[in-house]
């Protein structure tokens, strides 16, 4: 692809000419700009700064790790990431489960194929606050979901996840599952649709069942869609915050707060911008965390282009 | 009863009967009904509701279409719905995400269309360094980035502005957007490029008059991803803009979990359908490119 150098052949190193090329350089100003300033001088920046005790405006009086250590004493602190491991396994788990398998049902070759893609996938194109405001009415305790068992007969059914303390994270994974299947869903297709026809012809001939063909022959097959897609969602899942906003605005009480409304809260609301920074450096490294093994699996093993 | 009668004597000849509701079908069909029927819900609730008025709602079923179909409440929501002390409905809110979405939109993929052709056609020394460091960015957590950019737009006099918002979400959309349009004009065929050099045209030459009209499809994937992508943020509209000139999400968000008043569930319903109204017709419309769009991230270069 190198179309400068290859007509002539250089096989060395190439001469230093800053202005060649120069179209091309400006316009890719915005990325470099983007890249170096915005990801690697921001994210740079806020990590700097996590170290200081800034409040209302960023200041370099450095005290070391005592936000760190004031950010795992903090009770909200504690229940957001307990929230988010709760949030972000099932989740994972869920969406992958169910994609799959949403996945494997439309690929049977059926009919009204399109018209059910596009029923599982259009909460995709919603809001995450559209989505936690129609959750929450349909959750609603008095006139929602409970109310119509219990008119039904049901006198005692109690189904209220968004206002008990201790489930108020799963209503709202209801809301997320919902959301964000269908995508998962297409994800899945896509990597189903590229296996190659003939292993299930050379499955069906051994006298393979159908499922056990899924699970051991495409699934590993599709361990790359899967990769990727396990890091979609985890990343995702770490940004998580709109939804909880519109949904319970972290209630009832602290109890469904995350990371994500922490880290606003601290930044814009309490005045308190190095315990925001720290919080936000931790989400980094939960990210990091899952990124970096990818990123070795994915171009570090293997060269590809 | 003498046709139904007749075939049984028969016996079994003919061609085999395709048989519609074997038992593969009804489970197959049952589940995937049973699936689409839980993800329709929560729409038909919406719009349910947004039909109803309050009285039927506190006395009915969330699930029973409206016995008396009334649209004030999408009147109401409209033009009336109030968020403090402003009662000027979620109008001002769809006007201002317009106002965000189109610059946004526009800037966004010309930002990105460009430089992935730089990037595709075009390869500088140290080029492929910045782009790695683009992609990865993507996935960092916004939280991270949101304060310095908070400090930048406040030096540029933009912070609260709807052109600071723009600027976030051109910068924010460039991960994905040039890694589409990268892999897009890699696969156009490079002697097509080659001849237009021979040609003499230069980078821009070649750019709007041979790539440009060779790819109307990926700008209007582009164009999907952005505009449902960008008029549902919530998390930059919050922070980079002051509440005069909140988009519609955030308005949204104000007026349904606002704690004063009797709660109007059917005013509320009527906003969330009026602010996913746009993107549910982009959707409903596009069809498979949106699926293309939104599956773009997970296509690697």
């Amino acid at each position: 692809m190198n179309h400068q150098i290859t007509h002539k052949g250089a096989q060395g190193r190439r001469p230093f000419r800053p202005l060649r090329n120069l179209n091309a350089k400006i316009a890719a100003i915005p990325m470099i700009l983007t890249a170096m300033v915005v990801f690697v001088g921001g994210t740079i920046w806020t990590v700097v700064y996590s170290f200081t005790n800034s409040r209302l405006l960023p200041r370099e009086q450095f005290v070391g790790l005592k936000q760190y250590e004031r950010l795992w004493g903090t009770s909200r602190w504690q229940v957001s990431i307990e929230n988010l491991l709760i949030f972000g396994v099932c989740s994972l788990v869920l969406s992958l489960v169910i994609g799959f398998v949403l996945a494997a049902l439309l690929d049977q070759k059926i009919r009204f194929e399109d018209t059910f893609r596009t029923i599982f996938l259009y909460p995709f194109a919603m809001s995450f606050i559209v989505t936690g405001l129609v959750w929450q009415w349909i959750l609603n305790p008095r006139l929602g979901v409970q109310n119509v068992v219990r008119d039904l007969g049901w006198d005692s059914f109690v189904f209220d996840p968004l206002n008990n303390a201790d489930i108020a994270i799963y209503g709202i994974l209801i809301a997320a599952i919902w959301q964000g299947t269908g995508f998962i869903m297409c994800l899945m297709l896509a990597g189903l649709r590229g296996i190659d026809e003939d292993i299930w012809k050379a499955a069906r001939v051994d006298g393979i069942p159908a499922w056990k063909t899924y699970i051991f022959i495409v699934i590993p097959m599709m361990r790359p869609v899967f990769i990727t897609t396990l890091v979609i969602i985890a990343a995702g899942i770490v940004k998580v915050y709109d939804l909880v906003v519109a949904q319970t605005s972290g209630g009832p009480g602290i109890a469904s707060e995350v990371p994500a409304k922490y880290v606003y809260e601290k930044m814009f609301q309490s005045q308190n911008l190095a315990q925001g920074f720290a919080a936000s450096t931790m989400m980094l490294l939960a990210v990091l965390i899952v990124l970096i093994p990818w990123a070795y699996l994915e171009f570090g093993g293997r060269r590809r282009d | 009863m003498t046709e139904s009668v007749a075939p049984v004597g028969r016996g079994p000849n003919g061609p085999k009967p395709r048989r519609v509701f074997s038992r593969r079908n009804i489970f197959l069909y049952g589940i995937l009904g049973l699936v689409a029927c839980y993800y329709a819900l929560p729409l038909y609730v919406m719009v349910v509701t947004s039909l109803k008025g309050m009285p039927e709602i506190r006395m009915g079923n969330i699930f029973s279409p409206p016995v008396e179909v009334t649209f004030q409440p999408w009147v109401k929501a409209w033009a009336e719905a109030c968020t403090g002390l402003n009662c000027d409905g979620l109008s001002r809110g769809f006007w201002n995400s317009v106002m965000i979405t189109v610059p946004s939109v526009v800037l966004s993929i010309a930002i990105a269309s460009v430089n992935g052709y730089a990037l595709a056609n075009w390869r500088f020394k140290g080029a492929n360094v910045f782009f790695t460091i683009l992609i990865f960015g993507a996935f960092i957590p916004y939280q991270v980035m949101i304060y310095p950019l908070v400090i930048i737009l406040r030096e540029m006099g933009l912070y609260g502005s709807f052109w600071g918002l723009v600027l976030v979400h051109s910068v924010f959309g460039m991960p994905i957007l040039t890694l589409l349009f990268r892999n897009y004009f890699s696969s156009l065929p490079e002697e097509l490029f080659k001849a237009a050099r021979v040609d003499g045209a230069g980078f821009w030459g070649i750019f709007l008059k041979i790539m440009l009209p060779m790819s109307v499809p990926i700008f209007v994937v582009a164009m999907i991803l952005q505009i449902t992508g960008i008029w549902n943020d919530f998390l930059f509209g919050v922070i980079y803009t002051k509440p005069a000139n909140y988009p519609m999400t955030v308005q949204l968000n104000n007026i349904v979990n606002s704690v004063q008043g009797v709660k109007e569930y059917n005013v509320n319903m009527a906003a969330t359908m009026i602010t996913a109204l746009v993107p549910l017709t982009v959707y409903f419309i596009s069809g498979r490119l949106f699926v293309r769009g939104i599956a773009a991230g997970a296509v690697k270069g």
